[in-house]
């Protein structure tokens, strides 16, 4: 199929040469190599052993959270550690654990889209899967929060025999709209851009299921340049309107916090902070995620040591800016002669609540700093464990925001401390479990790289007449150093 | 000189430049109905056939549109007419509480448009099409690149258009596709 040879060295393509651009795809692939790559994963009879461990794995915890859920419909919020003073818990920290971790995706494919980013083509379709799937865990805990899960569609304008309407001018309505909004435009986003990879797969199948299943869903595609003309208008358009959207969403879930009057919430550094936050723990789940599915599955000359490099950089720069945050928002305590403000920060640093503040600096700001050495960008295994590092820090940022500005707020009488119960950390392990499942169903099941915009990317894609302008100028290698012949004849031209 | 039963002509290359010039013939030739096959965006091939902007940018627009005053006459309606209530002394309708969820109105109608409006273009979905039946043509979401001209086209002859057809350079192959 490809060029392997016992030396390895080719896969490391971290190292900048000013004559030429590195390429993107490695090992001599041809567009048929990209197809049979990607396809192989999903048309291969035999699962990697591996994939049946997690996927039970994975099922069993989502059995986990289906009875917890169960358990607290049947019961009542009371089985978690929620009462008062603080009345939002595990639950809401995990819904803004896992909406944050939902920005990634979007942000690779419209923000990295409209920046002209081409080494997004390999993680896009990934990081947009994995978006929907932490969208939908997210999603769960505020409906289960509200306590009567069945009039839970009362957040929505749905006309009713009460002749009732929710409030528009609360900022929780507010979130029900953005984060509806963004989940049906990620699922769109992500669906449009599977139409031709789907039809790939449709023309390659074997099977009656398969070709009915894959034809339905690829819509009868069949690449018209007509078509595709369309279709990339159609994609900017998407990119475009993304871009606003992912940058709205969590400011619209800090106004949750923003809006309100509890020290430590009421701020306004809160919506630039979140979506850095965001950006920042979006691409260390992707980070997490990836590193074992490409040695798994085998797709080390397609996401490459490049990407991984790119992706370190990006949470380096947002960790910082995280980091930012968290030293404004002291100054800020402190500037503002504001006695409560400068209390809560204090009770932050070094209140009941100290443990849980300084694993988040430690992860969120301490751990990135490695990604300033060219050495542990490229070192997949340290990238990996301080992606799941930075994972677990920015749970507790959520949780000091929500848990210690709530149990220490205007007055001493009415502080506590608040634990979680059993239930509480169940749930959130069984979330787990519900994103694991969906994610590996979709590994085995759909294009899991976006094969017709990795095949856009590659030198062989640009035809070589660049006095049209149109060539990019990218001179191709081998991994061994030799111009390929098609690539000879257009330096010649 | 068509033949009935036929849908028209189907023209194989393996690689873009071949594609691009044979694109530019067959445009030059004056051909309407016709179409290029890729399994991803060739850059330069909508110039080289001659295609017009589409107009999915304005029906976007237009969506977006709808959204963000359906999103507003939402609010107002609801809140301040059909069932106004005091919440913390707040007016009732007041653009400034508004404009989150008129923002994510406006965004989630345009986007949809986009897609839908995408495929209504495109008449999408269409799960038969007389190129299916060509048994290379599956080549095109993989590696091969086409062009194909219908018979119903007004300039199609059957024997002059193979000959120009016959004539592109890097030809794989030339296919009748049954319809």
């Amino acid at each position: 199929m490809s060029i392997r040879t016992a030396d390895l060295s080719y896969l490391n393509n971290t190292t900048d040469d000013p004559v030429s651009r590195p390429p993107l795809v490695l090992g001599g692939r041809t567009f048929g190599d990209v197809t049979n790559t990607v396809c192989g994963i999903v048309e291969n009879p035999r699962t990697p052993p591996l994939w049946y461990v997690f996927f039970g794995l994975s099922l069993s915890l989502l059995g986990v959270l289906g009875a917890m859920i169960a358990y607290l419909i049947f019961t009542g919020i009371g089985v978690w550690g929620l009462q008062s003073p603080v009345g939002w818990g595990w639950a809401i920290v995990n819904f803004v654990f896992w909406v944050g971790i939902g920005h990634a995706g979007t942000l690779i494919s419209a923000i990295l889209f409209l920046l002209r980013q081409k080494w997004r083509t390999s993680i896009n379709r990934f990081a947009e899967a994995m978006t929907i799937f932490a969208v939908a865990c997210a999603g769960i805990f505020p409906a289960i929060h509200v306590g009567r899960v069945w009039v839970v569609y009362w957040l929505f304008p749905i006309p009713n025999q009460m002749s009732m309407w929710p409030n528009f001018r609360s900022p929780l309505l507010w979130d029900v709209f953005a984060v509806s909004t963004y989940a049906t435009v990620s699922l769109l986003f992500w669906y449009m851009g599977m139409i031709p990879d789907l039809a790939t797969i449709r023309d390659r199948a074997k099977h009656p299921i398969r070709k009915i299943a894959y034809g339905i869903l690829s819509l009868g595609w069949r690449s018209s340049n007509r078509h595709w003309h369309r279709f990339e208008s159609a994609y900017l358009l998407l990119a475009a309107l993304a871009t606003p959207l992912v940058l709205s969403v969590h400011s619209v879930v800090s106004f949750d916090f923003a809006v309100s009057i509890i020290p430590g919430w009421h701020t306004t550094i809160f919506p630039p902070y979140f979506v850095a936050g965001a950006i920042f723990s979006g691409f260390a789940m992707v980070v997490t995620l990836i590193i074992p599915t490409r040695a798994i599955f085998k797709l080390e000359e397609i996401i490459t040591l490049r990407h991984l490099e790119n992706m370190a950089k990006i949470m380096l720069a947002t960790g910082m800016m995280v980091g930012l945050a968290y030293s404004t928002e002291f100054f800020m305590a402190w500037y503002s002669g504001n006695a409560y403000e400068g209390f809560t920060f204090l009770n932050r640093g070094f209140g009941p609540y100290a443990w849980a503040y300084w694993i988040m600096v430690s992860c969120n700001v301490i751990v990135p700093q490695l990604f300033w050495v060219k050495k542990f960008r490229t070192n997949v295994v340290l990238l990996w464990i301080a992606s799941i590092l930075i994972n677990v820090g920015m749970w507790f940022e959520r949780f000091v925001i929500v848990v210690s500005s709530l149990s220490r707020d205007f007055l001493p009488s009415s502080w506590g401390y608040y634990s979680p119960t059993f239930v509480d950390v169940l749930t959130f392990v069984g979330s787990f479990g519900l994103f694991f499942t969906l994610f590996l169903l979709f590994l085995r099941l759909g294009p899991m790289i976006g094969m017709a915009e990795v095949k856009g990317v590659m030198p062989e894609a640009h035809h070589g007449r660049a006095a049209h302008g149109d060539y990019h100028g990218d001179v191709p290698t081998d991994h061994d150093g030799q111009i390929p012949v098609k690539a000879k004849r257009e330096v010649v031209q | 000189m068509t033949t009935p039963d036929n849908y028209g002509y189907l023209v194989e290359f393996d690689n873009v430049d071949d594609l691009l010039a044979g694109a530019e013939t067959v445009r030059d030739a004056g051909f309407t109905r016709w179409d290029a096959h890729t399994p991803f965006v060739v850059h330069g091939l909508d110039r080289a056939m001659g295609i017009k902007p589409t107009k999915l940018p304005f029906l976007v627009l237009f969506g977006g549109a709808v959204g963000l005053a359906g999103g507003v006459a939402l609010q107002w309606w609801t809140n301040a007419v059909n069932y106004p209530y005091q919440i913390s002394g707040k007016p009732l309708f007041s653009l400034p509480a508004n404009i989150p969820v008129a923002f994510e109105t406006t965004i989630l109608v345009a986007a949809i448009m986009a897609l839908v409006g995408m495929l209504g273009l495109n008449r999408l979905p269409q799960l038969y099409h007389p190129l299916f039946n060509s048994s290379r043509f599956r080549k095109a979401t993989d590696d091969r690149f086409f062009i194909s001209i219908e018979a119903a086209d007004p300039i199609f002859d059957a024997e002059a258009t193979r000959e120009l057809l016959e004539g592109l350079d890097g030809r794989l192959s030339l296919e009748e596709v049954q319809s």
